[in-house]
């Protein structure tokens, strides 16, 4: 075996995985433990009531939509950001982070007094029938909010290595612009936002600080899971809450599985380096 | 063909500009327009209430102890990863990353069914007096493991890229381990561990879910800012909860406008970094 030049390897293996055994590991194996103290029949109670499959089809079903808006909008800003050259380009880019940087609580109540039916833009839009704040459109507003910055950030650097040789071939050998467009460079950035799309989805489903205030909380209507999870721990049903909270970790996963299942499959399009 | 080409770039720099103006930057402007609502009187004496400046304490001495500890945690795991092939390494990578795609709820919860009244180490606090749980310790706990993530994600791209010849020649030319990690390791990643640190100092002193959990919101005693925030804004006192918000943001302003200007000074430096969250 080569002689490792470099030391530290024995003290950073053993450091890293004690700590993450007892920070990640100990915490998470105490939930999935506690969801088997409930019974059989519990489990069914839990799954099959109309309250938690509500909660569960709002927090996947919101974050799904929530990521799907992002990879539109986060495709025209990265865009924008990387190709075009305006003034307060710089600035915008730098707010882009904001949702990373911003407390979710911050994030929740400030939404809230835009989108409340007396809010900066909700007086507007409640009389127009669009009911925002207080209503599962909310919970998606601010899963886009939360998860706005994964599908630019991701994209950006893709963006700028991106050789812009391929497309003036493509115009050049007649290609419309859109053509151009969605026949050479989305392919080429599918694998791109994808990732972004599942960064953004990861983060919304589980995202209870911004959506509380806004959602309203009506159940049945606008809760969330995480949300039924905290109300579970509030009456002391420790094993339904543990037991939620492994659906949704099993769900999440098997939701990103799939993502990366995807990708894979769009890679296929990828230009041989 | 041209003036079309201009019309279409014109305009997807209109919808992209007002995208981020009604998403972004309306969110971070209401909250500063809400705190001061009443006037700056009413803004200032939010502040010269105990509860509010207990509950900025609480945050200062959470993020002070959990962030230093994630700053070694983060350092040691980058300098495992980036430097080391060993069996298992992938799987140790998506172990370090789980706290990213855990709900934070689910994280305070794990820890309540830890060190809780009904939790496996529970019946042993209460013999020895030990509150975890509703106490400081679970608020720590939570928070490190909320942002332990931040600073190893950022440390691992670059000290990838930047590659481990440099520390091989101080190895060879006779450097000790640590006289090699403060004259060469941590010069070359000083600017993303600082911008490392930031992120998690914003993520710890905000972080709501997972301490709203663990805390019981006890006033005085487990309410960090976020928690304030909230119990205000229940509370219908408005301005009370903006005006701690609006503190919350200024530090989100600053450590942006403080990223704007490291990547604007050491681009070359902070590149490799990818991804930043």
């Amino acid at each position: 075996m080569k002689r490792r030049v470099l030391p530290g390897f024995g003290l950073t293996l053993g450091y890293v995985m004690a700590w993450l055994g007892l920070i990640v590991l100990l915490p998470l194996a105490a939930l999935v433990f506690k969801s088997t103290a409930l019974a059989p029949s519990g489990w069914w109670a839990l799954l099959s009531a109309p309250r938690t499959l509500a909660a569960l089809r709002l927090s996947f079903g919101g974050a799904v939509l929530a990521a799907a808006v992002n990879v539109f909008a986060g495709l025209l800003v990265a865009w924008v950001l990387v190709r075009h050259r305006f003034p307060g380009r710089r600035l915008f880019d730098a707010l882009v982070d904001l949702p990373f940087a911003l407390p979710t609580a911050v994030a929740g109540i400030a939404l809230t007094a835009i989108y409340a039916p007396e809010g900066w833009l909700g007086r507007y839009l409640v009389p127009m029938g669009i009911k925002v704040a207080y209503a599962p459109l909310g919970v998606v507003v601010a899963m886009v909010f939360v998860g706005f910055p994964f599908v630019v950030r991701t994209l950006q650097p893709v963006l700028e290595s991106m050789e812009r040789e391929v497309e003036e071939a493509a115009a050049s050998l007649g290609a419309t612009r859109w053509q151009v467009f969605f026949r050479v460079v989305l392919p080429l950035l599918l694998p791109t936002l994808l990732t972004g799309f599942g960064l953004a989805l990861a983060r919304a489903v589980g995202e209870y600080g911004s959506v509380i205030f806004i959602a309203g909380n009506i159940p049945r209507v606008s809760e969330i899971t995480p949300l039924l999870i905290v109300e579970k721990l509030e009456e002391f049903n420790y094993a339904g809450a543990a037991a939620l909270g492994v659906v949704m970790l099993v769900l999440s996963l098997l939701l990103l599985l799939l993502v990366s299942l995807l990708q894979r499959a769009s890679r296929r399009w990828e230009l041989p380096r | 063909m041209t003036t079309r080409a201009s019309v279409v770039r014109v305009l997807m720099i209109l919808v992209s500009v007002a995208v981020l103006t009604v998403f972004l930057l309306l969110p971070l402007a209401v909250v500063f327009s809400e705190a001061l609502k009443q006037g700056l009187h009413a803004f200032t004496r939010v502040f010269h209430q105990a509860e509010a400046r207990s509950a900025i304490w609480l945050t200062l001495l959470v993020a002070a102890i959990a962030v230093p500890v994630n700053m070694v945690f983060g350092v040691a795991a980058a300098w495992l990863m980036a430097r080391f092939e060993f069996r298992g390494k992938a799987l140790l990578g998506a172990f370090i990353d789980l706290p990213f795609s855990v709900s934070p709820v689910i994280s305070g919860m794990a820890f309540v069914l830890l060190f809780g009244a009904q939790g496996w180490f529970g019946p042993w606090l209460i013999e020895r007096n030990l509150g975890v749980i509703f106490a400081v310790p679970g608020l720590v706990l939570a928070t490190v493991f909320v942002t332990l993530p931040f600073i190893a994600r950022e440390l691992i791209p670059l000290m990838q890229a930047q590659g481990s010849e440099e520390e091989e020649a101080a190895r060879v030319l006779g450097a000790g381990s640590w006289q090699m990690f403060f004259r060469v390791t941590l010069p070359n990643i000083r600017w993303a561990l600082l911008y490392g640190v930031l992120l998690c100092n914003a993520r710890a002193m905000g972080e709501f879910g997972a301490v709203s959990v663990v805390s019981g919101h006890i006033r005085n005693l487990t309410t960090t800012m976020p928690l304030e925030v909230e119990m205000r804004y229940n509370e219908y006192d408005y301005v009370g909860a903006f005006a701690v918000a609006s503190l919350l943001a200024l530090l989100a302003v600053l450590t942006l406008a403080f990223k704007a200007l490291m990547e604007w000074r050491y681009r070359h430096e902070l590149a490799a970094g990818g991804v930043h969250r």
